[in-house]
């Protein structure tokens, strides 16, 4: 914090209080947030707007192996979510040793989750899935679906894991430097924000990509 | 204000960076970064100027060969006509207005040092300057600069070189170009957000900001999320190009004899992801326009601005109303009519928040004693145009009339006078208005008029008659109707309005002139030449490194209290205190 907004901090003047007493990180992050959740939005609505105008629609994902798959790396996500909340109040409670072990906690969960989604997108490209095709055994089932389903789930999924991935990196800059007593327990905060953000738009992505897609 | 301790701490923090690198180039200083995006700008200007001359040229003489570049071709022409666009757009249109002035000017107006990210902001002056860079390679990699418009309309955008030349190389560095430009607007604008809300100084309350520091604010949050879908956009669209997706190409098509491999997409996507940028975009352009003409008229009419909640509730009602009309640039598209209804209402429904600052712009000057300086020629002039472009929108935000006229020159003249020329206005009126607070002198008085006078007839020579061949069906994009008969009456338009712009164009080498003289041969001012109210009128010419030296200013009242009764002057500042007696500026610590 530089010493200008801490003098606006201390003088609580009639004018510019920090809104929500929110430091200028933290709101810019959630500035990030929302931009970012736009762009999100675009790629979803890209995707629900293709999908409702296709005759049909692959449903290819069967309960076993795909969903209960798909389900282990939302439950990833979501412990690492809880690791975060973790090292956050760790943060604010100044130990920084177990901050940094929650932090590399939420980084290997997150790893897990880009290291399980790249396990299956692997396994949909032998099947044959690609940007541009239809597994030759979905277009008998589907003869009126549109190609344009590996598109969309690559394009969606993929934006996500590179979020992802954005996000380890920025939680092992985090670990590093908090660990080093060079970052306050803000940036903590303020990464904890990103993380949880991502993890939600998973919470959108997972439902309508996945559960949408349930074959029976 | 809180102890010296403190501020002298501030002091020691916003020492000036010494060494030409990090003083001019890599600086993290607002005002360095708000004048490299201004000579940004001002390059880019006359590079989009250049290309409107080669291809008015074209219109006026369609068989003149122009030295070094031959007889035109119409992909040439369709080249020219994106590039224009999209140069102008983006960077001037985008980057002067908001990044420009509102970089120098919104941290002194509102009493902070810097903005609220120093380095974010000078990554993002980078991050628009390497986007410049891609956007100008365009033109020298094979098969040239894109033809698809400044919309980047699909399919022709996202097929590659099949579609013709242009559409291969060019076209990518364009989507590569407008993804770096969405980062630096995210950058930017989150940092203006930021340092508006975080970094006001004691007493400027919301209410007493200047209406600029309200246009770049609420400018910013349109950025923020304009921008964000635009990035997806341009992301879908480059994976449609070189991932082998069909986002947005459907099935079936037949291009240069060939059957395109890619089905399933929708081109109506596409349209509707660009215009939930490209509609706030036309507020990005002009808000801040507003705000420099609200803030000027006031200075020069020496009185109030005619209801300044009015006015910020305006600028908040067209920035909200603004993203929710992307539909009306879309009537011939095929969408739906019944969401073309919704749409056009919408649409109309923002002439009532623009009837509101038109009309208060009018009650400033009711009964003023005006004057007339170049600054405030240009406001006046702004007002002129800003409702000259708002009533022809009024015809266009009608589908059933829409029909006929969107793709003829009319929307043509609607556009460039609304966004084009009345933003530029805005911003020439920021130049004069602000050239002597950046840099200590004035710039000249007589060639400032004369650059107006030149200007203001010049563009109304050139897009009044744009509005009549437009009713009179001349279709827009076409770089040659010598072979359509209907048209051929409507030749000697096209010549008049030609020679307009060659004129018009002429008279910018006036104000580049007066600018470059006045840097050094102006006339040297004080503190406060306009006799204005706001915070950058308290600090020195050019202001120096961190704006306060340390000493914020306290902020007592609103920004535009002129012709107070019982005030020792006609204006009273911003940081001068209820009933005291005038004191020197930023000594009231």
């Amino acid at each position: 914090m530089d010493a200008h907004t801490e003098m606006v901090l201390e003088s609580r003047w009639a004018g510019g209080v920090r809104p929500y007493a929110m430091g200028s990180k933290k709101l810019g992050m959630w500035l990030f947030i929302i931009s970012d959740a736009l762009t999100f939005s675009a790629v979803i609505i890209a995707y629900s707007y293709l999908r409702v105008a296709s005759p049909q629609w692959p449903t290819p994902f069967p309960f076993n192996p795909a969903i209960i798959f798909s389900t282990l790396m939302t439950f990833c996500l979501l412990s690492s979510s809880l690791t975060m909340v973790m090292a956050v109040s760790a943060a604010h409670r100044h130990q920084h040793r177990k901050t940094v072990f929650w932090l590399l906690m939420t980084m290997l969960f997150g790893t897990l989750f880009v290291g399980l989604h790249l396990t299956e997108w692997f396994h949909l490209i032998e099947e044959g899935l690609r940007t541009n095709r239809l597994p030759a055994e979905w277009v008998t089932v589907w003869p009126q679906a549109p190609q344009i389903f590996g598109s969309t789930f690559f394009g969606l999924t993929g934006l996500h894991m590179l979020h992802v991935s954005v996000g380890v990196i920025y939680l092992g800059t985090i670990a590093l430097g908090f660990g080093l007593k060079k970052f306050e327990s803000e940036d903590v905060e303020v990464s904890g924000l990103y993380w949880h953000f991502v993890d939600l738009v998973w919470m959108f992505i997972f439902p309508l990509v996945y559960l949408m897609s349930v074959r029976y | 204000m809180a102890s010296e301790a403190h501020a002298a701490a501030h002091v020691h923090v916003h020492e000036a960076p010494r060494g030409f690198i990090r003083k001019y180039i890599f600086s993290t200083d607002h005002k360095i970064i708000g004048i490299q995006y201004i000579l940004l700008a001002l390059v880019a200007v006359f590079v989009g100027m250049f290309l409107s001359l080669l291809m008015r040229l074209h219109l006026a003489w369609p068989s003149l060969e122009i030295p070094f570049f031959g007889l035109m071709t119409p992909e040439q022409y369709l080249a020219l006509m994106t590039m224009h666009g999209t140069i102008m757009v983006f960077f001037v249109l985008t980057t002067a207005p908001q990044s420009g002035f509102g970089n120098f000017f919104l941290p002194i107006q509102i009493g902070a040092a810097d903005m609220a990210f120093p380095v974010l902001n000078m990554l993002s002056f980078w991050f628009t300057f390497a986007s410049f860079a891609v956007m100008l390679a365009a033109f020298f990699v094979s098969g040239g600069a894109p033809t698809s418009g400044w919309t980047a309309y699909v399919p022709l955008s996202a097929l590659g070189e099949v579609a013709g030349p242009g559409l291969g190389a060019g076209q990518t560095l364009w989507v590569v170009s407008i993804a770096i430009f969405c980062g630096a607007s995210l950058m930017g604008s989150l940092n203006f957000i930021t340092t508006t809300l975080d970094l006001r100084t004691r007493g400027m309350l919301l209410f007493r900001m200047p209406l600029t520091v309200w246009a770049w604010f609420v400018t910013a949050i349109l950025m923020l999320l304009g921008f964000a879908v635009l990035l997806a956009a341009g992301i879908l669209l480059l994976l449609d190009r070189h991932a082998g997706t069909s986002f947005f190409i459907p099935g079936g098509l037949i291009v240069s004899d060939r059957l395109i491999d890619h089905k399933g997409g929708s081109p109506l996507l596409w349209q509707h992801l660009f215009w939930f940028f490209g509609h706030p975009e036309v507020y990005i352009a002009i808000l801040p326009g507003m705000g420099i003409v609200s803030h000027v008229l006031s200075t020069f009419a020496r009185k109030p601005i005619f209801g300044y909640r009015a006015m910020v509730f305006a600028i908040l009602a067209i920035a909200m109303l603004g993203l929710g009309v992307w539909g009306h640039h879309m009537f011939m598209s095929g969408m739906s009519p019944y969401s073309a209804i919704a749409f056009s209402l919408l649409t109309m429904s923002i002439g009532v928040p623009s009837a509101i600052k038109t009309f208060n712009w009018i009650g400033t000057l009711w009964g003023a004693r005006i004057r007339f300086a170049p600054p405030m020629l240009f406001a006046l002039g702004f007002v002129s145009l800003f409702v000259t472009g708002g009533l022809s929108g009024i015809f266009l935000a009608q589908p059933t009339v829409d029909i006929y006229l969107h793709d003829t020159y009319f929307v043509v003249a609607h556009f460039h006078i609304i966004m084009g020329v009345a933003a530029i206005f805005g911003m020439f009126a920021g130049t004069y208005f602000w050239f002597p607070k950046m840099f200590g002198r004035a710039m000249h008085e007589g060639l400032g008029r004369l650059h107006f006078w030149l200007t203001f007839i010049g563009v109304y020579a050139i897009f009044m008659p744009m509005h009549y061949i437009g009713l009179a069906g001349h279709p827009r994009r076409y770089p040659d109707t010598t072979a359509v008969k209907f048209l051929a009456a409507l030749d000697p338009v096209h010549t008049f309005m030609s020679i307009a712009a060659f004129v018009t164009i002429a008279a910018q080498v006036l104000f580049v002139l007066n600018l470059v003289w006045s840097l050094w041969k102006g006339k040297k001012v004080g503190i406060n030449p306009w006799e204005a109210t706001t915070l950058e009128w308290t600090v020195p010419s050019p202001p120096p490194h961190d704006n306060f030296a340390g000493h914020y200013p306290s902020v007592y009242r609103g920004p535009y209290e002129y012709a107070v009764p019982g005030a020792p002057q006609d204006f009273v500042p911003q940081h001068l205190p209820e009933a005291e007696p005038a004191r020197h500026a930023g000594a009231d610590d």
